[in-house]
């Protein structure tokens, strides 16, 4: 019996060790980058956040051009991925056949693992010849008139980033979108049709409207993705500081700065001045990725739709 | 009247035609566009891919032939190195979450792998600089193997608590009937039960690092040489496929491609390994 107590005693002890290695790197992770930052923060303050001056031979650093790259780039391929995974979601979950619902699914969902490199390389040497020849040309010849569709259209922008991104982040929102609208019970359905609807008016009307919060989650959850991506945007948004209205001009982004510039920064200030980068990515995306599970878990608390 | 009448129903049936035409066509074009990313990957990579490009190392620029034998080497050691390190972690993490507990700390841990889950790569390999390179002064393959681990554990965490959350109580309770232990019952009974379930979030954890580049640029940092000592910089698959695609040199593109075709071999057999192994049970938390 003591044997017995003493093995289990051991084995509480391993066990509480693992957490606290994995606490630890929590918490580490958080404290680590807040002391690598530490420096820029004070020197810059908040001016850090809305200068643009990135002059690594001056030692001043302004994170707006990266600030402003990552989250334009971010939504537009939200707005693009949310209408393809919404529609393509309701698509498998409620029009398509059975068994071409699944082997679409599975083909979505592999989209998803397809590594960032391969991507950015696709994204490289197939989509951006594509943007700059053909999809900015036809985007200038009709929106011309708005300045996000003016200039010089470069094959690495911000368009090509952004399009490369959707296809990263469509598979988000398409599997969460497409199991919350299968877990609504088929009831409402065929109440809704009784009454007369098409199957689309059910569908838009009655189905969507009651897994809303879920699919707001998924989209949450897909930005947040988007956010962070690195490598595949580094390669194909053409890595110039500068702002621009233009979809078609170069753009650059948080963590491609990071991934561009960590290694070769000399100065103290140039390091710290990163890592504050890294911090605030950290940061915006923890938030991104807990509004989004919030919402996701509003809808299972309430068991589905009830 | 009924002309009005009869054009409202046709602008209905209209529209719903339209909706559901646009939706299949949307899916099935997302999914053509995964088939077309594979399909010229293997086109344009299978001509790189034979035995020397298996089994050697890079080729000076200009020098033809060469390969990535020791990436694929480096990320044997790299990814082989954060599984030792993250599955024993993550692993007993999972499990006392879910078994022992206390309900306020169970959601504390959960909610923490949830945040360490949301965490860029890039910001996770600053975080291993900081930590592993930076006082040694020189890059290693163990900082990179650090950074993937720090990746992989969220994932097997939260894989293992539903793996064992899958288990039916009925199961635990006869093995205590029968006189089990605490760590009879975990051992013999609730980890057997569970083991599909952890290994296809060991898979998927996998899977997620070996496509993974980011925190590498500043970690193993590369390496043109066989490199076997972990605390040295060393070559790594993908990260040699970012430094050729961004190349100058129409030779080295080639060798992408090529590399992208291992890859992605690589990591899409992964996923449907772990696919077939949890075939029919929700793996929608991942």
């Amino acid at each position: 019996m003591p044997a017995r107590g003493l093995g289990r005693h051991a084995f509480m002890s391993i066990v509480k060790a693992a957490v606290a290695v994995f606490c630890l790197v929590l918490l580490g992770l958080f404290l680590v980058l807040l002391v690598g930052s530490w420096p820029s923060l004070r020197h810059f303050g908040l001016r850090f956040l809305w200068t643009s001056r990135w002059d690594p031979v001056a030692n001043v650093f302004g994170g707006l051009p990266f600030i402003y790259g990552t989250v334009v780039s971010s939504l537009i391929a939200l707005l693009l991925a949310a209408w393809v995974g919404i529609l393509s979601a309701l698509f498998l979950a409620e029009f398509a056949p059975r068994q071409l619902s699944g082997l679409l699914g599975i083909l979505i969902e592999l989209l998803a693992a397809v590594p960032s490199v391969v991507f950015g390389l696709w994204g490289l040497f197939v989509l951006a010849p594509v943007v700059q020849n053909v999809i900015g040309p036809a985007l200038q010849a009709v929106f011309g008139f708005l300045p996000f569709f003016q200039g010089v259209i470069y094959g690495v922008n911000m368009l090509t980033a952004s399009l490369i991104l959707t296809l990263m982040i469509v598979p988000t929102v398409m599997s969460i979108s497409r199991d919350l609208v299968a877990g609504v019970p088929g009831r409402y359905r065929e109440a809704t049709l009784a009454l007369g609807s098409t199957r689309w008016e059910a569908v838009r009307y009655v189905v969507l409207p009651m897994v809303k919060p879920g699919v707001f989650g998924a989209c949450m959850l897909a930005l947040g993705r988007a956010l962070g991506e690195t490598i595949a945007t580094t390669m194909v948004i053409g890595n110039r500081p500068s702002i621009s209205a233009s979809l078609f001009a170069p753009g650059y982004t948080i963590a491609s700065a990071i991934a561009n510039e960590f290694t070769e920064a000399t100065s103290n200030l140039y390091i710290s001045a990163l890592i504050e980068l890294g911090l605030l990515l950290l940061v915006i995306s923890i938030l991104i990725n807990a509004a989004g599970r919030l919402f996701l878990a509003r809808i299972s608390r309430e068991g589905g739709p009830a | 009247m009924s002309g009005a009448a009869l054009s409202f129903a046709n602008r209905r049936k209209f529209s719903n035609y339209a909706w559901v035409g646009l939706s299949a066509s949307l899916s099935v074009g997302i999914a053509a566009i995964l088939l077309l990313i594979v399909l010229y990957v293997v086109i344009s990579g299978i001509g790189a891919v034979n035995w020397a490009f298996l089994t050697q190392v890079p080729h000076p620029v200009g020098v033809p032939g060469g390969g990535v034998g020791n990436g694929i080497l480096g990320s044997t050691i790299i990814i082989g190195i954060a599984t030792l390190f993250a599955l024993p972690v993550g692993l007993l993490t999972g499990i006392y979450l879910t078994l022992f507990a206390p309900r306020p700390l169970a959601d504390v841990l959960r909610f923490a792998a949830d945040v360490l889950a949301s965490v860029p790569s890039i910001a996770i390999g600053l975080f291993a600089y900081e930590v592993l390179v930076a006082p040694f002064h020189h890059f290693s393959a163990l900082s990179a193997s650090f950074a993937f681990s720090v990746l992989m554990m969220p994932l097997i965490i939260r894989t293992t608590e539903s793996a064992i959350r899958l288990v039916p109580i009925d199961m635990r309770e006869a093995a205590v009937a029968l006189g089990a232990t605490e760590l009879q019952t975990l051992f013999r009974c609730i980890l057997v039960a569970a083991r599909p379930g952890i290994m296809t979030g060991l898979i998927l954890a996998v899977a997620r690092v070996t496509g993974e580049t980011a925190p590498l640029l500043f970690t193993a940092f590369g390496s043109q040489f066989w490199v076997v000592n972990p605390n040295q910089p060393m070559a790594e698959l993908s990260l040699q496929i970012f430094t050729y695609a961004i190349s100058p040199y129409k030779i080295w593109h080639d060798q992408a491609w090529g590399g992208a075709l291992l890859l992605i071999l690589a990591v899409l057999a992964l996923s449907l390994t772990a696919r077939l192994l949890f075939r029919g049970k929700t793996t929608a938390s991942l």
